[in-house]
């Protein structure tokens, strides 16, 4: 677990700071939560790739939470380990402090100290904007697990707006699958020889600084990032790749629009860094038809459309692609739900689809399945390398 | 979104048949009545909001409040499944409150908050914190005939009571398990309503919400919501520890059991933001 030194590092600084807090703080019962986990993947097809584990894959999860606060909760504290123990890929058995974050509030500001999650954004299918943690690879193909982040962040809160002003010290790596991991391409990433145009490598300290607000039925938010590129390039070096860590500027911008049953949904980035400069966008609706056919359920139609100015042949994620999502949620005690949704390259790439489904179990369980085609004949295309890839996953959560 | 911010109801309970002086009572009655119909006729519509209207303010000023909620859903077989939920809430002058709804139980949405501004004459707002994501996401208010976390209760069961979302009838007075009430039909203005209309009963002496009738789009009696175990607050505000809605189309209910009920603790508008709602736990 390499990304974790560089926590090491940079909490030593940040706790530092936080001693004095000590003095003032009465012991309080901490409250402790979580949740532990089992997922089983069965993969449709056998391995393409020499290494590669079999059609199915079992592992383990645990994710406890601890909360203190006092001060009247003006003052708080959270510590959330993560670990995962994988049957095959040892990349994907890994752990994390997902947070250990302070947070103390004022009436028009409020700061926060040590490890963090931060989000932002509004679509669904492709998190443009969300740049503050990296993408913890291994856990999911969709990018929406993190990894802790180090941080000193100040909100100030003011009628004009939100602005988070953030120094981000310490820089995690994202994870990869392994060489006996699925869901990867020919080529394993070693993330042993993660390499950073920056001389202070991985403690190189990036900083944002954000501004948002509610206007009436509007939702905005405008972003300047300066500091290591959470994507890296991934450099060909002998039969491996290796991550190369850029420096970057980043503008970003997210809007939505709540106008009755319909959201309207807006992502832009612009990104400058050495090997390249480029724009794009996600942006699309989700409308709402409430209590379909005279039940309690909701049925939700999703629309994006994703464009990056590299174009197809590049890196890009979605550089000229439609996604459809249809989200039925049934409203039961059970909060039973089912999310269909399909990735369609416009420029005939290849597509991929998915299946979300869940539904918890008496009080404190939940069962989910997850399903995942990825159909490419296109040699070019980053979704190529995962055509043999099609999965289903059941995960059972137990929560405490 | 506190249901019993909402119906913030009044009425009284001893009135006359606790005075248990009959003539008494009909000599009251009967002064009532002479002065509630003088020259000028007051027409049913106008009673109802004259009613509707008294009910509201006597629920004014009490500035901000905090309680926990649990929640107890049963279906027809009797089986039970349980929710816990803190409110806070903060009233708003000439404007709807600002409330944060914030979920414990179950356990896999432990962390899920809710925040929503609702207003008198337009949409509320209302935002939904994701804490697996850390994700703040507006939704959609217009959502107001729909289930609360799978309970009877609809969204807009649960909002605070405004006289402007409504218009009025006054029915009749009807005594209400042993207390003197007033019976009045209430009319949703707001058409994204699950309702044709609710018939409420109010007590007399402290206009508190006794009973609501539901009926539904097809105006069939769809719910019924009843309300226990009312105490005083600050020696004005009237809330309910205990409320029951009852499905009579589908057989299920939902029971809300209130504690710790707190006023004027001290919240203020910064309560009540994004930024609160994603550390509100």
């Amino acid at each position: 677990m390499p990304s974790l030194k560089s926590i090491g590092w940079s909490l030593g600084l940040l706790l530092g700071g936080l001693a004095p807090l000590g003095q003032q703080a009465q012991a309080v019962e901490p409250q402790i939560s979580g949740k532990v986990g089992y997922e089983l993947r069965w993969f449709t097809d056998d391995p393409l790739y020499t290494d590669q584990s079999g059609r199915t894959s079992q592992s383990l999860m645990f994710e406890p939470e601890i909360y203190w606060q006092w001060n009247n909760g003006d003052d708080s504290l959270v510590f959330k380990p993560f670990i995962r123990a994988d049957q095959h890929d040892s990349e994907r058995s890994h752990a994390d402090i997902r947070e250990l974050l302070w947070t103390h509030v004022a009436d028009d500001y409020e700061l926060r100290v040590g490890v963090g999650k931060v989000f932002w954004g509004v679509t669904e299918f492709q998190h443009l904007v969300d740049v503050v943690n990296q993408t913890d690879g291994v856990e999911d193909v969709d990018g929406e697990d993190k990894l802790g982040q180090t941080m000193v962040a100040l909100s100030l809160v003011r009628d004009w707006g939100v602005l988070d002003l953030m120094l981000l010290p310490g820089f995690r790596e994202r994870s990869f699958a392994g060489v006996d991991g699925r869901l990867r391409g020919p080529l394993v990433v070693d993330t042993d020889k993660a390499r950073y145009e920056s001389g202070a490598e991985n403690r190189h300290i990036d900083a944002v600084i954000r501004w948002s607000h509610t206007l009436g039925d509007y939702d905005v938010g405008v972003y300047l990032f300066k500091g290591t590129n959470r994507d890296p390039l991934l450099i060909q070096q002998g039969s491996v790749l290796v991550p190369f860590y850029e420096q970057m500027t980043q503008t970003g911008v997210d809007l939505q629009a709540t106008l009755g049953d319909w959201l309207w949904k807006f992502e832009g980035i612009y990104r400058d860094s050495n090997s390249d400069h480029f724009g794009a966008v996600q942006a699309g609706f989700e409308y709402t038809y409430i209590g379909i056919l005279d039940s309690a359920a909701d049925l939700g139609l999703l629309m994006e459309y994703g464009w990056d100015s590299r174009g197809t042949d590049s890196a890009a994620t979605a550089p000229d692609d439609l996604f459809l999502g249809s989200r039925l949620t049934l409203n039961d005690a059970q909060s039973t739900e089912l999310l269909a949704g399909i990735g369609q390259s416009l420029d005939g790439r290849g597509h991929s689809l998915l299946l979300e489904a869940s539904r918890r179990l008496g009080n404190a369980w939940k069962l989910s399945i997850d399903g995942r085609v990825f159909s490419s004949s296109e040699p070019s295309a980053p979704l190529y390398a995962l055509r043999s890839d099609d999965m289903v996953q059941i995960t059972l959560e137990r929560y405490f | 979104m506190l249901l019993n911010q909402t119906l913030k109801s009044n009425a009284s309970r001893s009135s006359l048949a606790g005075a248990g002086k009959p003539l008494m009572a009909a000599l009251m009655l009967f002064g009532a009545s002479v002065l509630a119909n003088p020259v000028m006729a007051v027409t049913a519509e106008e009673r109802g909001l004259e009613i509707s209207v008294e009910a509201k303010n006597r629920d004014l000023g009490w500035g901000d409040m905090s309680a926990q909620m649990e929640m107890i859903l049963r279906n027809k077989e009797g089986q039970m499944s349980h929710r816990q939920i803190r409110l806070k809430s903060l009233e708003q002058d000439n404007d709807g409150d600002k409330s944060l709804t914030i979920f414990d139980q179950p356990l896999d949405v432990k962390g899920t908050a809710f925040l929503s501004f609702s207003h008198i004459n337009k949409a509320d707002d209302q935002w939904l914190y994701l804490p697996a994501l850390k994700r703040v996401k507006r939704i959609s208010s217009r959502n107001k005939s729909g289930p609360f976390m799978g309970s009877e209760f609809a969204f807009e069961d649960l909002t605070s009571f405004e006289v402007e979302k409504y218009s009025y009838k006054y029915l009749r007075d009807e005594p209400f398990d042993g207390q003197d009430s007033f019976v009045v039909e209430q009319y949703p203005t707001d058409k994204y309503s699950g309702y044709t209309r609710r018939v409420v009963w109010l007590d007399k002496e402290h206009y508190r919400v006794l009973k609501v009738d539901f009926y539904d789009r097809k105006d069939s009696l769809l719910k019924t919501l009843e309300f226990k175990e009312y105490k005083q607050y600050l020696d004005q505000y009237w809330r309910a520890d205990r409320s029951l809605m009852t499905n009579h189309q589908t057989g299920k209910s939902t029971e809300l059991v209130y504690s710790d009920y707190q006023f004027q603790v001290g919240l203020k508008k910064s309560d009540f933001n994004k930024n609160s709602l994603k550390r509100a736990r």
